[in-house]
């Protein structure tokens, strides 16, 4: 398995082929893609447990690592691939939830069904891409490539708004990402070298330049977390788009921009990150709180979980930031835990949009009284949002919480809030949709989940719970990689303070 | 140097000048029979100009005016390519517009002798040269569909601004000639080295960029081609962003960049500036077009201006930047022009962008190359736009051209909209009435199926187009 990483990474392009030499009528073709979709996505959620069964937890280095020429010889520019504990469980995430997406997809898509898993096979590549690129270019292609999948699924198989919400989509994004091209460029030529750990180990940005680079990789991740006040790409992007593009919108792609943080702006640009602590500080807490308030307000229930997502991708900003131990583990273990809770969260609403075709909050109501299986799985989600002792969520947001309370005491304290708004808005939702008595006329025949749905869901369920009680082996692979972090991070800064002992060698290259 | 060397320096063109005689001559006897004929052995023709031009060795003729070196070899691949596929694309046209003329090949293989007389040139006086025999055909083919009052329009008003803009650039080449005492391009640089520049210098240079810019059509002297675009045969306009751009570009590289080589600050200004607005004006004024091809007048112009970024770092790297840029953008248009072609219903063609629509419902294939392309031309990763981009901006950055890069890359953004718009139209809209079947004739599709595997495929091997490039820079400015 000499190149595992490649073969996780290209796998679905595979599928692609697959689905596009089918030549059949209509029909048949839907069911040929649907299968092959699945097949692929099984097996290379196969492939990436084998992967965290032979990753080595105690190390810090990169792991499976490969390395190829790619723009030629001499430019520097290769093709790098490898993982850490800080990038493993992405890819073991995204690898995981990509068969439930096409599961999810399975009767509620009913047009252009070849077009649609071949979207999604293409995303699965790129968004493996992402989180194993080990070069910027390669690591450029990969995080931009991804538009393009996004922008045809939300524009095609979305809701009423959908051609505004993919073109609001694609633009914003796309011009952050472009201001990080420039850096990119800049970090290049000054650098002699586009390789991420060469990098990080060798080269040494000035202090000024570092401002502007971190700026600039900000641009992008920024919007792609959401961070506000850039995030209102995210609520309409989310409504508009079918039940599995909102599940690989706020389970994977939104982590992209945590990941960014954690491998570019802290260990590159660390004098910087320091500094800027503050104000990332600052639009962490106005998106917790406020995202929150504007959630309590919503009456579409998508959009709901959508500004919940920018509220609890606030904690992971904030806990990157306090550079920490427990923060940036704390970061990371949220977003993985908001990578299966808000998925599960967007299942649980395409459940009862599949049934309803509206996701307005009002429309609701009762449900309990017919969808009792529904209703638990629904609960222990709901619950795992808000952070509640036991689930995934409060393991997050505690860590986070305790590494800011370490740097600055009021941001902690602010951020507590967050996590009392998030019980009322959850809470608030879960009493509207499934309380009450069963009056709506049309709800009076709603069917519990199909085995199908429960085949989705329980997974989830068991995963929120396992990671909320036993977290140790989440902590395992990333705590070796975090303290690596860390330390890379303080090295950086204390050469900039200029108090660097002189057995640590940095080569300067000034621009 | 005695002749019987110059010739075989100029071997490439020589087939193609005699081989167009005789094929003029086959035409002139057995008349618009023949045009098939005649297309064959002009691509024939020009595919051996191709391997003459490869195997040629780097050297050059007439005391210098004319040189062969690793970048007019790869301009003249590039050139002599498109050309062919052109030629391809205008029998498929003419056919089905029923004006099969002969005389439509054999001026695409003149106009191609001219470019190739142009990335070649070495003195003002060979460029010149070049250029008029260029131009001159590319008026006629503007006017080519002679019936249609818009193609004739296109052809008068090219004709009469190609005009002027010749005379401005001779106006400037005088000057230059004035005040450096020679026309050679090494003479110029050797001159301005030793002397410095002067204001009557400044001038001339002014002038001959200006002339320059009208060629490649960057703002302020761009006017003329969203009419001439549009109004052209869609084959004729193919050539025109393709083989005309490489070469015009090729031209304006080599004229600027060797003989002011130590007047770099003094054009770099200029450069700057034509380079923003070219890519701002190509971005904004694309965005209310319904007509295809004016669009493509348009993105052409914003393409010139980030291509032009090049030009202003002024360095090696600068050109490889354009090489690389110019390269991807004729090879990516080639398969554009063919999916416009291809848009055609109830035995007319038609040109408006909501023509497209529902492409995607009824051939998948074509609305997937058609959408691929776009994305390439707006630069999206992983498709082949992006490389091209990455290379002129870094030379751009490297010489301390921020600002104009990071003014490029918000062109770029709104002009992503655009670009997007085709693909929201193919992919997103209710299918319109079917267009005909096929793409409009033998060949088509292959030249998509090329163009298209280019754009989705350069991510995997860039060093295909990187390695030739660099090593025409090289040989450019060593």
């Amino acid at each position: 398995m000499g190149h595992l990483l490649s073969i996780i990474t290209f796998l679905p392009l595979i599928g692609i082929a697959a689905i596009l030499l089918t030549r059949s009528n209509d029909d048949v073709r839907a069911t040929t893609a649907r299968w092959v979709a699945l097949a692929i996505t099984l097996i290379d959620a196969a492939l990436t447990i084998y992967m965290w069964s032979q990753f080595q937890g105690s190390s810090s280095a990169f792991q499976f690592v490969e390395r190829a020429e790619w723009f030629g010889a001499g430019t520097g520019i290769t093709y790098h691939m490898g993982v850490d504990g800080i990038s493993m469980l992405f890819v073991v995430l995204t690898g995981l939830l990509m068969p439930f997406t096409i599961l999810a997809s399975w009767e509620s898509v009913k047009s252009r069904v070849p077009e649609y898993m071949i979207a999604f096979l293409a995303l699965e590549t790129l968004m493996m891409g992402v989180f194993t690129a080990l070069d910027i270019f390669l690591f450029y292609i990969f995080f931009e490539g991804g538009l393009i999948p996004m922008f045809l699924i939300i524009g095609i198989w979305g809701g009423k708004r959908r051609v505004y919400a993919s073109f609001k989509f694609f633009l914003y994004t796309l011009l952050g990402s472009l201001f990080m091209l420039l850096a990119m460029l800049w970090i290049y030529f000054t650098a002699g070298t586009s390789d991420i750990p060469t990098i990080i180990e060798t080269v040494h940005f000035p202090v000024q330049a570092q401002y502007f680079l971190w700026f600039a990789f900000f641009a992008s991740f920024a919007v792609k977390m959401p961070m506000w006040p850039v995030h209102t790409w995210l609520p309409d992007a989310h409504v508009e788009a079918p039940t599995a593009g909102s599940v690989i919108l706020a389970a994977i792609l939104l982590k992209m921009g945590g990941y960014g943080f954690l491998r570019f702006s802290l260990p590159m640009f660390a004098s910087a990150s320091e500094a800027l602590a503050p104000f990332v500080f600052t639009l962490s807490i106005v998106a917790i709180i406020y995202t929150s308030f504007v959630a309590l307000a919503q009456e579409d229930v998508k959009k709901l979980i959508a500004y919940s997502s920018v509220a609890h991708m606030g904690f992971v900003t904030m806990g990157i930031f306090t550079l920490t131990q427990q923060g940036i583990e704390g970061g990371l273990f949220q977003m993985l835990s908001h990578g299966v809770v808000s998925g599960a969260l967007f299942l649980c609403v395409g459940v009862i949009y599949d049934r309803m075709h509206t996701r307005e909050i009002a429309a609701y109501g009762g449900l309990v009284n017919r969808m009792p299986f529904y209703a638990v799985c629904f609960l222990v989600f709901a619950l795992a949002n808000i952070g509640l002792p036991g689930t995934s969520g409060f393991i997050g947001e505690f860590l986070t919480m305790l590494g800011a309370f370490h740097v600055q005491t009021w941001v902690a304290i602010f951020a507590a809030t967050g996590v009392i708004l998030s019980a009322a808005y959850m809470l608030y939702l879960y009493w509207r949709v499934i309380f009450g008595e069963l009056v709506k006329p049309a709800l009076q025949t709603i069917k519990d989940l199909s085995l199908r749905e429960a085949a989705i869901l329980v997974p989830l369920v068991v995963a929120t719970i396992v990671m909320g009680v036993y977290p140790k082996f989440i902590f395992d692979i990333t705590g070796t990689s975090v303290a690596h972090l860390i330390q890379q991070h303080h090295t950086a800064v204390a050469f900039d303070h200029g108090t660097l002992p002189s057995s640590v060698k940095l080569a300067e290259r000034a621009p | 140097m005695n002749l019987g060397h110059d010739l075989i320096v100029l071997a490439p063109e020589l087939i193609l000048a005699i081989g167009s005689m005789a094929a003029l001559m086959i035409g002139a006897f057995r008349g618009d029979k023949a045009t098939g004929l005649v297309s064959g052995l002009m691509i024939a023709l020009m595919a051996a100009a191709g391997v003459a031009t490869v195997l040629g060795q780097s050297d050059s003729a007439f005391g210098g005016a004319f040189v062969v070196d690793a970048f007019s070899r790869f301009t003249k691949v590039l050139i002599l390519g498109s050309a062919a596929l052109c030629v391809v694309m205008a029998l498929n046209f003419f056919h089905k517009e029923k004006q099969v003329r002969f005389e439509m090949p054999i001026l695409i293989g003149l106009s191609t002798l001219g470019m190739m007389a142009m990335v070649s040139a070495s003195s003002f006086i060979a460029l010149y040269l070049g250029l008029e025999l260029q131009s001159l055909a590319l008026y006629v083919l503007a006017a080519f569909n002679r019936d249609s009052v818009k193609s004739t329009e296109a052809g008068l008003k090219y004709f009469v601004l190609g005009a002027l803009s010749s005379g401005m650039m001779l106006y400037g080449v005088s000057l230059i000639y004035g005040f450096t005492g020679t026309t050679e391009f090494a003479g110029v640089a050797q001159v301005i080295a030793s002397s410095g520049t002067g204001i009557g210098l400044i001038f001339g240079l002014v002038f001959l960029i200006a002339g320059l810019a009208f060629k490649i059509s960057a703002v302020p002297f761009h006017m003329w081609a969203p009419d001439v675009y549009e109004g052209s045969p869609t084959p004729v306009t193919a050539f025109f962003t393709t083989a005309a751009k490489v070469a015009a570009f090729a031209l304006t590289i080599r004229a600027v960049m060797i003989p002011f080589e130590h007047a770099l600050g003094e054009y770099r200004q200029i450069i700057v500036v034509v380079s923003v607005l070219s890519m701002w004006l190509g971005a904004v004024a694309a965005i209310g077009q319904q007509n295809i091809k004016r669009l493509m007048a348009y993105s052409s112009i914003g393409h010139m201006g980030y291509a032009l970024l090049g030009l202003a770092a002024g360095t090696q790297e600068g050109v490889r930047g354009m090489l690389i840029y110019i390269a991807f953008y004729a090879i990516t248009n080639i398969g554009t022009f063919v999916c416009i072609q291809a848009m055609r219903r109830d035995g007319q063609a038609v040109e408006t962008i909501a023509d497209l629509s529902g492409l995607a419902r009824t051939r998948p294939g074509y609305a997937f190359a058609f959408a691929a392309l776009m994305w390439s031309l707006a630069g999206l990763p992983p498709l082949a736009g992006i490389v091209a981009k990455i290379y002129v901006f870094l030379a751009a950055m490297h010489t301390g051209l921020i600002i104009p890069a990071v003014l490029g890359v918000l062109a770029s953004c709104v002009g992503a909209y655009y670009y997007l718009r085709i693909a929201k139209v193919i992919y997103f809209d209710e299918p319109a009435k079917p267009l005909e079947p096929g793409l409009g004739g033998r060949g088509m599709g292959t030249i998509l199926t090329l163009s298209t595997a280019f754009t989705v495929l350069l991510i995997f091997a860039p060093w295909i187009l990187v390695g030739p490039a660099q090593a025409a820079a090289q040989a450019l400015l060593p």
